[in-house]
């Protein structure tokens, strides 16, 4: 009896310090088995037809999926970078604001209010990929090439940022009229499932098949555990940092594409506005090392996940919307301390004695 | 050591780039001022215009358009131009201005305290003060009037529109701007009186941060908690534009005659054809021209007239889907 006792014990340790993927699915574990206790009405589903007359599911739980997808493709993003630099890029927020300003500018020209799209938008998000890419680069360059701090090179767009994303439309803010831009923030006719849930699926599959059939994910590691000695291996510290960059800029523009269609338009100033913090939240949820090294993407975007889950558990139960940051604050503490070296040796020496008494009494 | 060398090499040439930012900055600042000083002829009425960022926002945009407008060489002005959204850095313009002769101080102030020293300089000096936009902290004696909205005001014609349209019942989602600021208490309070007195239901009373995506999650777990609403008072025009997208979302309809009665504030243009497209109910203004009263004021410091109301509060009006005009739009719109 005792016996089992302990190895329970045991394998409780084991989920903070062995597989990283538990973490995020035991806070979602706990937030559901909240939710179901106080209110299981959370969990309905209902199939409705929206004003476009489609046949759309709506609840909760679609709800999640809906919003927390942006933050999930930024979560693939966000993980890479910390992996490999170590630090985290808070220039996210303000890079949405950019991406999303030049994918309106493509689409409107110069009329801020067109009647129709003045180009595609497959081109528009094109061209909004290639902006968020060269200015993730910008931040790579600033990291890998003149080795400056991660969270000082991209506090450089942090501050900035929005400016410039006010600057490419003139100030004024356009509105899209066309419907079809409405698609990718919202239901694509016929689809019952909101379209970013596709869109961030989307994501991870590429991210998934990038990771199996190149090397990037390992030299990513070896980079963020050992500059010097992947260096001597032959790898190219500088250029992975970079490249991990880009791949954020990419994922910013996708997330930015999904902003800006959710309304129509955007507003520089508070467009996806402390998604960064958000990102990183994801990110140290999903138990990765925020100081670089191993990453998991799968558990990153679970974590992405868990947060929107407690938002919308937060905003169910009509907790005031600026309260609902002192919330994740309080859920950033606990991982932080979890993840503290100080910590992680007291249980590793915990669990260390329970095995010797475990023996003590078994002998 | 090499490691040591690079990190006071960024540091310092950070800190350089600082203080190069920080003297362009005050190089602009004293860039326009000298040259106004140059340029001013006898019969030019010198004013210097301490305004918040134009980027700031809709409002502020517009606002500044007017003031540039209104305050041309053709209409008899030399006018000088700073922008900040920091108090000191506007503190430091202000002194300038001073310093340069100025006749009128005109003054968008980011911040209500700091200002005392600042306006008794500009009393010994003789420049004369207006305010506008923005109230101060500082006696009513150091400037010579002050230009504002009344945002309880706005709340009020707003809540006696609602009142107005006897719905035969009332529950609202109310969306609120970021706490504490003027707009926000002008507005909320309005609604809060309002609804306590005639027995309105808030079936949701929630802060956006005037951000169109949280208000669009707000709205979103309301519908998703499936409690009944028929009124959304946002409490400005972004909030608004998420709240309807959210509706739209789940088909629930809203305008004229429809499900859900819309409302919000600051009369964007795009949000004024909304309405006319009966989309929204109400919108209601929040005045960025003030510069026709600035210039009246200014007439009559200019012919020693008395200042009888030193507080002079603009119209505003409030916008009905069923009555506004194209006219209103191109008009009103900012």
């Amino acid at each position: 009896m005792a016996k089992t006792r302990t190895l329970q014990k045991k394998n409780f340790m084991d989920i903070f310090s062995g597989k990283q993927i538990l973490i995020p699915i035991v806070a979602l574990v706990l937030l559901a088995v909240f939710n179901l206790i106080a209110d299981p009405s959370f969990y309905k589903i209902t199939l409705d037809v929206n004003s476009a007359g489609n046949h759309v599911l709506s609840g909760y739980l679609i709800t999640i999926l809906d919003y927390g997808s942006e933050l999930a493709i930024l979560a693939i993003g966000m993980t890479l970078v910390t992996a490999a630099s170590g630090g985290q890029d808070i220039s996210v927020g303000a890079g949405i604001a950019i991406a999303g300003s030049v994918i309106l500018r493509v689409l409107c020209g110069t009329n801020s209010r067109p009647d129709h799209l003045q180009a595609p938008i497959i081109v528009a998000f094109l061209v909004s990929c290639v902006v968020a890419m060269l200015f993730g680069a910008f931040n790579g360059i600033l990291v890998a090439g003149f080795k400056i701090q991660p969270m000082v090179a991209t506090l450089i767009l942090y501050t900035a940022g929005r400016s410039i994303a006010a600057w490419i439309n003139n100030n004024e803010l356009p509105v899209i009229s066309d419907p079809s831009f409405g698609y990718f923030g919202g239901f694509i006719p016929g689809i019952p499932i909101p379209t970013p849930f596709f869109i961030a699926v989307a994501c991870m599959i590429v991210m998934g098949l990038v990771m199996k059939f190149t090397s990037l994910g390992l030299y990513t590691q070896a980079v963020g555990i050992n500059e010097s000695s992947s260096r001597l291996n032959g790898l190219n510290p500088a250029f992975i940092k970079f490249l991990s960059f880009v791949i954020l800029g990419l994922c910013v523009a996708v997330a930015a594409l999904i902003k800006v269609s959710r309304i129509s338009t955007i507003n520089y100033s508070v467009i996806a506005k402390d998604i960064e913090m958000d990102a990183i939240l994801a990110v140290a949820l999903g138990g990765n090392s925020l100081s670089g090294g191993k990453f998991n993407l799968p558990a990153s975007i679970l974590g992405a996940y868990v947060i929107q889950f407690l938002t919308t558990t937060l905003y169910k139960f009509n907790v005031k919307s600026e309260a609902i940051s002192a919330y994740k604050a309080i859920v950033v503490i606990i991982l932080v301390v979890i993840s503290a070296p100080v910590v992680r040796e007291k249980f590793a020496s915990f669990s260390q004695k329970m095995k010797v008494r475990n023996a003590k009494e078994v002998g | 050591m090499k490691k040591r060398i690079l990190a006071m090499l960024t540091a310092t040439m950070m800190v350089l780039g600082l203080a190069a930012c920080g003297a362009t900055d005050t190089k602009d600042g004293a860039g326009d001022t000298s040259a106004a000083g140059s340029s001013s002829s006898g019969d030019l009425i010198k004013v210097g215009i301490i305004n918040n960022d134009p980027n700031e926002s809709g409002y502020r945009t517009a606002n500044d358009k007017d003031m540039k407008n209104m305050f041309t060489k053709e209409n008899g002005y030399d006018a000088s131009f700073a922008y900040s959204l920091k108090n000191d850095e506007q503190i430091t313009a202000a002194q300038k201005f001073i310093q340069d002769g100025v006749d009128y101080l005109l003054l968008s102030a980011a911040d209500t305290s700091g200002w005392d020293s600042v306006l008794k300089d500009a009393q010994d000096a003789g420049t004369q003060v207006i305010l506008f936009d923005r109230v101060i902290d500082a006696d009513e004696s150091l400037y010579a009037a002050s230009i504002v909205s009344d945002m309880d005001k706005e709340g009020q014609t707003a809540c006696d529109w609602l009142k107005a349209q006897n719905l035969d019942e009332y529950n609202i989602i109310h969306i609120q701007g970021v706490m504490g600021s003027a707009a926000q208490k002008g507005r909320s309070g309005a609604l809060t009186d309002t609804a306590a007195a005639e027995g309105w239901n808030i079936v949701n009373e929630q802060t956006a941060e005037w951000n169109a995506e949280k208000a669009q999650q707000i709205v979103q777990s309301v519908i998703d908690s499936g409690e009944k609403f028929n009124v959304i008072y946002a409490e400005n025009d972004d909030m608004a534009k998420g709240a309807v997208a959210a509706l739209d979302k789940a088909n629930i309809s809203h305008g004229v005659g429809k499900d859900v009665v819309v409302m919000g504030f600051d009369c964007n243009k795009w949000a004024l054809q909304e309405l006319l497209d009966q989309n929204w109910n109400y919108d209601g203004q929040c005045n960025p021209f003030q510069a026709s009263y600035i210039a009246d004021v200014i007439q009559k410091l200019q012919n020693n007239e008395e200042i009888t109301e030193k507080t002079i509060i603009m119209d505003e009006k409030g916008f009905d889907a069923t009555t506004i005009t194209e006219d209103d739009v191109n008009k009103y719109g900012i």
